[in-house]
């Protein structure tokens, strides 16, 4: 019995897959959509979240969405843009998905704005790359960005180091590329603009991983630093901080003291790090039922991933979740060149587990950023208290886009106010 | 080049250091002391970088200078040494035992790397070297795959964290001194053991003819294969103690590598002496670069490096042919 | 064209089955456009043939001269590089200037850095080359990433495309195939001829024994600079295509990962014969595109690096050595079997 129930079934099983190969009308029945992370190289543990935050979002819904059966295909790049766009043509020339989701890293997002101008049939939505001119120098209609930019996620930190925290001068110390500058300017923007200085910053080349002269080089001069540094270079730089007898007050970047940094076993000093305030797109420990939810799905599905989703989980999570919510508005009608779609999906009102998203004229997220400070938990670890939610932060920090356009694209030099 | 070569080149370069630490303290007294404490530092930073490029670059040199086999994968060695090494501290709780199954383990990799796989195709140089980039890429996806990309780093004991009371820059990092000891131990052991053991004259023998020691009688391959286990525990040395002042992620294995090869091509390829001579040049370039040229402080090392090949393309103490 | 007749002469010595197989192969690869989907086109079929120009190109310095150089691919960099910078871009520090200006100066650049990296390589030998050109090769990216004056840093230029010459846009997949198969067949036919001519000749002369040749009279170093700026301009071109291809370059592309991925496509294919880089290209490009469907592409690496240890391990000739044992196996079999 059991074994007819079975050949019945693989039958049955064959001649579903001959009609989806077969014809034009079963193809309408799935949608194809291709997820982009960085699954080889440096970034491979972030594009591994990444692909969690994804599939979260498709499990929930069932591998459905309006009324269409949702098929994943997968692609990987090294987070170079060259390996991000192979990645890309595979999956949108070769797999012909109808929608690309991706990519991780700043310079791939900007490399795959450019390949979306080439190929106007597939829809792109971004994961997690973070570069100010993906959206806003030279946008392609058909790549829209849930996620907020590197200058976006440091909203009212600047405001908050001046004011509350009474820095009226302190030194960046970043990486020196571009997500870094985003980030500096983020941060300088308002900072500079309620009269605080920074007269010196250190760019440090990609590749260095001995601080110790950059801590040496710090003015004693000054009230704070403003770090913008993440993962290894974090922690090498915080050690050798408190070893060099450093004791300036930080200011972190969005990766500067996450739980990646303050999660390593090395001696970063907790009385050192206590009060140090940060921004970003998420908060581990934010109080809101919404983001509870995700976090406790997440922990669910995946025993094995992080603690807690990482920005990156929230971003792809974010992303497929716009893609599943307008197919479920148009009913999965991905004809007439998709225009129905893509007028839903800049039209939506996302509800995500950080709260409202909306796409601004540019198909860039208007999103909620908040504003951490390193406390001690009752267990004795580390984490970031939420102090305050920046409600709804544009693209162009809440300046009129023509005035913020004409700061010119972030640098070494751009902005300055030594 | 002669011995009488060697110790002039020595000595001018001896003085060149002297007459940069003179030249900052003549200009102590001129300028404000912070600049002087900066350049001091700098140089000290300089000093002891270059203790963990010796270090690693050492083991790098000895097994060219004997065998002739650049082994690419010295870095992901260094690496593994280094993630071993963290288990085993980890799970011990002792730092030293770290270092020593650090150095152990990536010496018993090198035994099995010479014995198996290179003795398989001795003399065939080019072939040794295109299987030890072949064995770096999968090594380093493997420790990927085991250690994932999180950043490590070493609990260093209590009386080696902190600084150090020091004349004129006040204090300094006490961990980067013992780092600078390490190095000048290791490379006066290696003196001892290449200059004053039978084992390490019959090494010494087999660099500058290997045939010749063959038809002595001894056991070329025990040879081989113990300097191979000593290089290749000295990249895993370098890897511990180089992840207890800077951390251990992927892509130190490239770091490493390319250090070690910067470090031997400037210094002469199989001499541990041009080895220091090659990480003191590096590390200073390294450092000076980044407090007073950060741009291109990056740049520099390979700018020394295309110079010294352009003047002496055996480098600063290699041999010809 | 003297090049066309002597390979076509030289195949015409060989049996009409070889000439049969030629002429099938010629005549695939002028179809294949027809057959396969854009996709296939470009991602597989040009970028096999332009990789495996640039993998040609180290195929000519180190099967032919015995100098491995890892720095073939900052040499096609360069190029392409030059090409960004003096011609068209989205950074605003590209010059603009007209195609058949830029083409030629990039072009001639990049040969004179390959001559450069010959002059500081060459006067030391064998084994130290790979060392000496890996370090300069990423030297050089990491100059590149932090100048942003000429080579735009970080962020490299984008929006590079070929001149449209003839009213065609050779940035479709079909004329982009063949603009790749003509230069591909033409460096081909090139290395072929060059093999047998006098320099050629020597070179390897040089290769097997430096030091007769040097008391014969010849300049060895001469020689070995002159095989880099051949190679040099092989590389170049190549370099031309993968910026064309991408419409886009940045520090990221001339690291150190697609450096060694040029040595793993030419020793994969093998060092003999001119024909070994572009069967090391087609069998890297299909990996690196379809390893994700059929294993973990979290394990890409292992699987390309483990394919890589094991032809240097069983086939220092490459897949075309595995072929030749086949062969050679097949042939045996054939023998016995017929007795």
């Amino acid at each position: 019995m059991q074994v007819l129930s079975r050949r019945l079934l693989l039958a049955g099983a064959a001649t579903l897959s001959l009609s989806v190969a077969a014809g034009p009308a079963a193809a309408e029945d799935t949608i194809k959509i291709g997820v982009l992370a960085t699954l080889e190289g440096a970034f491979t543990v972030l594009g591994e979240d990444s692909m969690r935050g994804a599939d979260l979002a498709f499990e929930q819904a069932g591998y459905m969405a309006g009324g269409k059966k949702i098929e994943v295909i997968k692609g990987s790049s090294d987070a170079s843009p060259d390996s991000a766009l192979r990645a890309a043509r595979k999956l949108v020339e070769d797999d012909k998905v109808d929608i690309l989701l991706g990519p991780l890293s700043g310079s791939e997002g900007l490399a795959l704005r450019d390949y979306a101008k080439t190929q106007p049939q597939t829809t792109f939505v971004n994961g997690t790359s973070a570069a100010q001119d993906t959206t806003l120098r030279d946008a392609a209609p058909n790549f829209f960005r849930f996620t907020t930019d590197g200058v976006q996620w440091q909203a009212g930190l600047g405001t908050y180091a001046f004011q509350d925290k009474g820095y009226k001068s302190a030194v960046v110390i970043a990486e020196d590329y571009s997500f870094p500058y985003s980030q500096v300017q983020g941060f300088m923007l308002e900072f500079c603009k309620l009269g605080g200085k920074v007269p010196e910053k250190f760019w440090v080349p990609i590749g260095n991983k001995d601080y110790s002269t950059i801590v040496a080089s710090i003015p004693d001069d000054v009230d704070a630093i403003y770090v913008a540094l993440g993962g290894a270079d974090a922690v090498n730089f915080l050690t050798q901080y408190q070893q060099g007898g450093g004791d300036k007050p930080m200011i972190g970047g969005s990766i500067t003291v996450d739980q990646s940094v303050m999660g390593s076993e090395a001696r970063l000093g907790k009385e050192y790090l206590l009060g140090t305030p940060s921004a970003g797109p998420i908060a581990d420990t934010w109080d809101d039922p919404r983001w509870r939810a995700f976090v406790a799905a997440y922990q669910k599905q995946y025993p094995d991933g992080f603690p807690s989703p990482s920005l990156f989980a929230h971003g792809y999570y974010t992303g497929a979740l716009a893609i599943i919510t307008a197919l479920n508005d148009v009913k999965g009608n991905l004809g007439d060149d998709q225009k129905a779609f893509r007028a839903a999906l800049a039209g939506l009102e996302l509800d995500t587990p950080t709260g409202k998203v909306t796409l601004d004229e540019n198909r860039q997220a208007i999103a909620d950023i908040f504003l951490t400070e390193v406390t001690e938990g009752d267990d004795g670890k580390l984490y970031n208290r939420v102090v305050k939610i920046i409600p709804q932060v544009n693209q162009t920090m809440g300046e009129p886009r023509a005035e913020f356009l004409k700061l010119g694209p972030v640098s070494r030099t751009n902005p300055e106010c030594p | 080049m002669t011995r009488t070569g060697q110790t002039l080149l020595l000595a001018l370069l001896g003085l060149a250091a002297a007459g940069v630490v003179a030249a900052g303290a003549a200009s102590m007294e001129v300028r404000a002391g912070k600049e002087v404490r900066l350049f001091l530092l700098t140089f000290l930073n300089g000093l002891t970088l270059a203790g963990l490029y010796f270090v690693v670059a050492s083991g790098f040199t000895l097994v060219f200078g004997l065998m002739r086999n650049v082994n690419l994968a010295h870095g992901a060695i260094a690496l593994l040494g280094a993630y071993l090494g963290y288990d085993v501290a980890k799970w011990s709780g002792s730092w030293f035992l770290g270092v020593g199954a650090g150095f152990l383990a990536t010496a018993l990799f090198g035994l099995a790397l010479q014995t198996l796989v290179m003795r398989r195709m001795e003399g065939e140089e080019m072939r040794q070297t295109l299987v030890t980039i072949g064995i770096s890429i999968v090594m380093a996806d493997l420790m990927l795959a085991i250690w994932s990309g999180t950043t490590y780093q070493y609990q260093i004991p209590d009386f080696l964290f902190g600084a150090t009371p020091m004349p004129w820059v006040k204090v300094y990092n006490s961990y980067r001194l013992f780092v600078l000891l390490i190095a000048v131990v290791i490379g006066v052991a290696l003196w001892l053991f290449l200059n004053r053991t039978a084992v390490g004259m019959m090494i010494r023998a087999g660099v500058d003819d290997r045939a010749m020691l063959a038809a002595t009688g001894v056991n070329v391959q025990l040879v081989f294969a113990l300097t191979f286990a000593i290089g290749a525990g000295l990249a895993g040395l370098g890897g511990v103690i180089g992840g207890s002042f800077l951390s251990i992620a992927p892509g130190e294995d490239v770091r490493y590598l390319l250090a070690s090869l910067v470090v031997v091509i400037v210094g002469g390829m199989g001499s541990i002496t041009g080895a220091a001579i090659g990480a003191l040049l590096i590390g200073m370039a390294e450092q000076f670069g980044l407090a007073y040229s950060r741009t291109y402080g990056v740049v520099y090392t390979y700018v020394i490096m295309v110079a010294v090949l352009a003047l002496r393309p055996q480098g600063i103490m290699g041999r010809r042919g | 064209m003297v090049a066309v007749t002597d390979s076509l002469s030289a195949a015409a010595g060989r049996s009409t089955w070889s000439v049969v197989r030629i002429g099938f192969l010629v005549a695939f690869l002028l179809v294949y456009p027809f057959i396969a989907d854009p996709f296939w086109t470009v991602q597989i079929g040009a970028q096999a043939l332009f990789l495996g120009l640039v993998a040609l190109s180290l195929m000519l310095l180190a099967g032919l001269a015995g100098m491995v150089s890892l720095a073939q691919l900052t040499v096609a960099g360069i190029a392409g590089y030059m090409f960004a910078i003096f011609g068209e871009s989205t950074a605003p520090i590209s010059l603009h200037w007209p195609w058949w200006a830029v083409l030629p100066i990039a072009l001639a650049i990049a040969t004179l850095a390959a001559a450069l990296i010959g002059a500081i390589s060459v006067r030391t030998e064998g084994i130290y080359t790979i060392m000496i050109t890996l370090a300069i090769g990423v030297g050089f990216a990491n100059f590149a990433r932090q100048n942003y004056d000429i080579f735009n840093g970080f962020n490299g230029f984008a929006g590079v495309a070929p001149p449209p010459l003839f009213g065609v846009d050779w940035r479709e997949p079909m004329p982009f195939y063949y603009l790749s198969l003509g230069v591909a067949v033409l460096a081909y036919l090139g290395v072929v001829y060059f093999r047998r001519s006098t320099f050629g000749l020597s070179l390897q002369a040089i290769r097997d024994n430096a030091r007769r040749m040097e008391a014969l009279g010849f300049n060895v170093t001469w020689h070995r600079i002159l095989a880099y700026c051949l190679a040099g301009f092989l590389a170049a071109l190549g370099g031309i295509f993968i910026v064309w291809f991408n419409g886009r370059i940045s520090p990221g592309s001339i690291s150190l990962g697609p450096m060694i991925d040029i040595l793993i496509i030419a020793v994969l294919g093998g060092l003999r014969h001119p024909i070994g880089p572009f069967v090391g290209a087609l069998v890297f490009v299909l990996l690196d595109n379809f390893a994700i469907d059929l294993i973990d592409r979290e394990r890409f690496n292992t699987v390309i690096g483990a394919a890589f240890l094991l032809v240097v391990l069983v086939s220092p000739d490459g897949l075309l050595g595995l072929w030749d044992k086949l062969k050679a196996f097949l042939a045996k079999g054939r023998e016995e079997s017929g007795r």
